[in-house]
């Protein structure tokens, strides 16, 4: 059995040390150190003696443990092992000797430099901001270990070599490892960054390496996620959500509830009714047993057929204007030909496996929280502010997610509000709220759906002149914190972004949106508005280049000359999938190249169509330039997942609503890719040197457009709907 | 009458109802939590535990159906061809958030148990019902493989 017992209240030099004490009894619980490299492992250095702590990044231990503070959330992307890369790199550390630690909520250390005093993960900036930062850390480390030995063998720093956790001096033969110097190293001064060294990226000994991954125990059920916390007396906590947006409890009877055996309390929240019991399945039952009468005078009751007409109708109007480059509207009257097109895409709710879930403990002190916590100072806050505790009172250890693909970094706090709340509710029980898959896929925070609607015009000699946009969708942005940052001119440029950043060598080119409000909740979801405008604006540039006659990758490269990295990756993908050579019969090819998140990707997707109208995607080839490779392997993996993920949208997934209710409800209605519809995947690094940027969103947007043109070329069919269907 | 129901070797006596299912027994009774819920309804597979050999949903098991029956979750899985999998899948880095991997791997060493040379269709066949949203599905496939060939 494995339990944790929540955290005394201390100071924030020893939080990280003991808040979380393992009590082990006989049975499982062996090798936790090892399986649960989070804050759990870091008991084992704290009893070892006194660490160097050199900065918020770096512990070594005395017995030689590196311990790298995680500002990050790893969610799968690899971001602990690239974060640890870097300072493992600086510090010329034993790789083996790396564990990862998640950081406190604290962002007055640990802020997203990429989100200005925002702690928080998101947007692929994980590495980007962390570059320089991290290794910086680890450099600071290697310096104060040199002085140490310097010190104490008497011999000049600059005669020091440190190699693989051990430093050394040659000529009097001296050696130590990091753990003997550790305590001596606390005592040197902080250099400053200033006088730091990085390296030469020739003299790389870990970045661009495949390192193992530091995320360790996801093959033996020791990892622990928020969903496995187990606190000394805590209760499941099951919420009965209302059935639309906008409604609520009018009123409600637990008797039978609480009559259920397991139930200890039902409570209600803002968000609805909460049942606490024993264990996950008293508590469903529970739940089951409520008698609730909603009110539903404010509740939100269309469909999304009737949003879809209000949303095409509305393409049809001006909307605000995000980039206007000449004059898209004469162009398109003198063009020779024009491509015109509406497109459709669905609602899509993130869908980890890990569904929602969030373990609090309120008390007398304060909040404890356990969560795969993405964004720490958000929920802080909102936590904070919710039971009139100041942010330090409100402590988050950041557990392992189980995917989230940004909807653990909810604008409004969501479910770790409601947890909270819950907590508040029950002081001094540790509470965990477990969402089923029914509510999470019906709980919004989803991808908004839109409408595109495109005008592209070519003049007599096949060259594009003109390009008219209009983008129809709820402003994700808007209500959030980073509503002043991201709409200007009533242009939240996350709607828009994808086709106000088009490329392509189009002299008259205009992009407007229109922002619709509705009660639906909307979230950034992998790779937030470039998911639908790499769909409309690859599909269209695909029919441009059909209408002109011309090669789809000839006619994207003509356009690119003022976009190399573009032009690269288009280029590579198209060579490594071998483009222009004969495919079977029935098979067609496609593809798309999109920027996003400073990351290029080209993706070459090869689909095959059977007699019966049915269709698979085979085999894509990926090129990416995502600047200076940290971890090939892992930036391999991203990509195949990003388009898996994207398959999922671009084949199956979507939500729907009839008369305000979310039609699907689990895997069943909101379904999935899954492995036999996987296609053999291809990824081939650009090399660069460039500072490195993210791969967790950008390999996502290219696939749809892709398979979509495959199927044009395959079918002669046209696509402007999402998920793909083809027509009989 | 308390419900007893063996997990990975050891007798486990449930204050529990019997419709209770499987696998909130063994996450919440058994304090056993590399079993994962990931849907409630057999459709994704995080659950899968070992009945008697068989790859089993434990989220639509009630445990009043697995009484006198052996179960191994992946804390217990030790066979030759587990610890096959199980290395193929750290070599290959399989894992992205790790969520389903319990179960991928379950469901993985159940059909090389039974199937010592899976072909693309069987692996498709025997791993469909596990979902991965993280899409590891490539590599999933390739470590099936490449376990297989280690094993041969
Ligand atoms: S949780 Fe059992 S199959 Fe999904
Ligand atoms: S590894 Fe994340 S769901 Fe499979």
């Amino acid at each position: 059995m494995r339990r944790i017992t929540p955290s005394q209240p201390r100071s924030h030099s020893t939080s990280r040390r003991d808040f979380l004490k393992l009590i082990t009894t006989a049975g499982a619980g062996l090798t936790l150190a090892m399986n649960l490299p989070l804050a759990l492992a870091a008991e084992s250095t704290a009893a070892a003696g006194v660490d160097f702590e050199p900065n918020a990044f770096v512990r070594i231990g005395t017995d030689g443990r590196v311990t790298v503070l995680m500002k990050h959330l790893e969610m799968g992307q690899g971001t602990f092992t690239g974060l640890a890369t870097l300072v493992a790199e600086e510090l010329d550390a034993d790789w083996s000797a790396l564990v990862a630690e998640g950081a406190p909520a604290d962002a007055s250390r640990y802020n997203n430099l990429l989100f200005g005093t925002v702690q928080g993960t998101g947007g692929s900036t994980a590495m980007a901001n962390s570059f320089m930062q991290m290794r910086t850390a680890g450099a600071t480390a290697r310096a104060m270990l040199v002085a140490a030995a310097a010190k104490l063998w008497k011999v000049p720093a600059a005669e020091i070599q440190v190699s693989q956790g051990i430093l050394s001096h040659s000529a009097s033969g001296k050696s130590a490892g990091f753990g003997e110097l550790a305590e001596l190293a606390a005592q040197q001064p902080i250099p400053d960054a200033k006088s730091l060294r990085l390296k030469d990226p020739a003299d790389f000994a870990y970045i661009g390496q495949s390192l193992p991954r530091l995320d360790r125990g996801k093959t033996d059920g020791g990892a622990l996620f928020t969903q496995d916390v187990q606190l000394e007396g805590m209760l499941t906590a099951l919420v009965a959500h209302p059935p639309r947006f906008g409604a609520s409890v009018q009123h409600y009877d637990a008797t039978k509830a609480l009559a259920s055996p397991g139930v200890v309390d039902v409570v209600q929240i803002p968000s609805g009714i909460a049942v606490l019991a024993k264990d996950f399945w008293s508590a469903k039952k529970g739940r089951d047993l409520l008698d609730i009468k909603w009110d539903q005078s404010h509740a939100f009751m269309a469909s999304s057929d009737e949003m879809l007409r209000e949303y095409r109708a509305l393409a049809d109007q001006p909307g605000a204007v995000a980039r206007a480059d000449g004059d898209a509207v004469s162009a398109l009257a003198s063009a020779t030909t024009v491509v015109e097109a509406v497109f459709e895409m669905p609602y899509l709710a993130h869908a980890p496996m890990e569904p929602m879930n969030a373990v609090v403990l309120v008390n007398d002190t304060g909040c404890e929280i356990w969560n795969g916590e993405q964004f720490q100072s958000i929920d802080q806050n909102a936590v904070a502010s919710a039971l009139d505790l100041k942010p330090e009172q409100v402590r988050i250890n950041m557990l392992f997610a189980g995917g989230s693909f940004g909807r653990r970094a909810n604008p409004q706090a969501d479910y770790v509000l409601e947890a909270a709340l819950i907590a508040n509710a029950k002081r001094g029980t540790p509470v965990k709220l477990v969402w089923t898959r029914e509510d999470d896929t019906r709980a919004g925070h989803y991808r908004p759906m839109y409408v595109h609607k495109v005008r592209a015009g070519l003049d007599a000699s096949g060259k594009p002149i003109a390009w008219e946009q209009r983008i129809v969708g709820q402003s994700i942005m808007k209500g959030t914190a980073f509503e002043s940052y991201s709409i200007k001119d009533g242009v939240d440029s996350t709607s828009v972004e994808g086709a106000s950043t088009l490329p392509y060598q189009i002299p008259n080119l205009q992009v407007e949106l229109h922002s619709v409000d509705h009660p639906v909740p909307v979230q950034w979801w992998r790779s937030v508005g470039h998911s639908h405008t790499a769909f409309s604006t690859e599909v269209i540039v695909d029919e441009l280049a059909r209408a002109a006659k011309q090669d789809p990758v000839d006619f994207r490269l003509q356009l690119l000359s003022q976009h190399p990295r573009h032009h690269a990756v288009l280029k590579m993908a198209a060579e490594k999938a071998d483009w222009g050579t004969k495919l079977p019969e029935g098979w067609g090819r496609g593809v798309a190249v999109h920027e996003s998140f400073n990351s290029f990707v080209a993706q070459v997707a090869e689909v095959s169509v059977q007699e019966n109208g049915s269709f698979k995607v085979e085999r894509v080839v990926c090129a990416v330039d995502c600047g200076l490779a940290i971890n090939p392997d892992i930036i391999r993996a991203q990509i195949e997942g990003g388009i898996g993920f994207g398959l999922s949208a671009a084949l199956l997934s979507e939500i729907t609503l009839n008369e305000g209710q979310v039609v699907q409800s689990n895997f069943h209605d909101f379904q999935v890719l899954r492995i036999n519809q996987m296609p053999a995947i291809e990824v081939h690094i650009m090399p660069s040197a460039e500072a490195p940027t993210g791969v967790g969103e950008p390999g996502t947007p290219p696939i749809a457009p892709a398979v979509a043109n495959a199927l044009s070329a395959a079918t002669g069919q046209r696509f402007q709907r999402l998920p793909l269907k083809l027509s009989s | 009458m308390p419900i007893t129901i063996q997990v990975n070797g050891a007798s486990h006596a449930l204050d529990a109802t019997p419709d209770t299912p499987l696998l909130w027994a063994i996450r919440d009774h058994v304090h056993l939590t590399g079993t994962k819920f990931g849907c409630g309804m057999a459709m994704c597979g995080a659950c899968t535990v070992h009945v008697d050999g068989q790859p089993t949903r434990s989220c639509v098991t009630p445990i009043s159906a697995v009484q006198g029956k052996a179960i191994t979750t992946i804390e217990g899985i030790e066979s030759v061809v587990a610890q096959a999998i199980q290395q193929a899948w750290i070599e290959l880095e399989v894992p992205q958030c790790g969520y389903c991997q319990s179960g991928q791997i379950m469901s993985a060493t159940a059909l090389l148990e039974k199937n010592r040379q899976p072909s693309d269709a069987d692996i498709d066949a025997a791993m469909a019902g596990n979902i991965c949203r993280c899409a590891t599905y490539v590599r999933i496939r390739s470590a099936i493989k490449q376990a297989a060939a280690q094993l041969a």
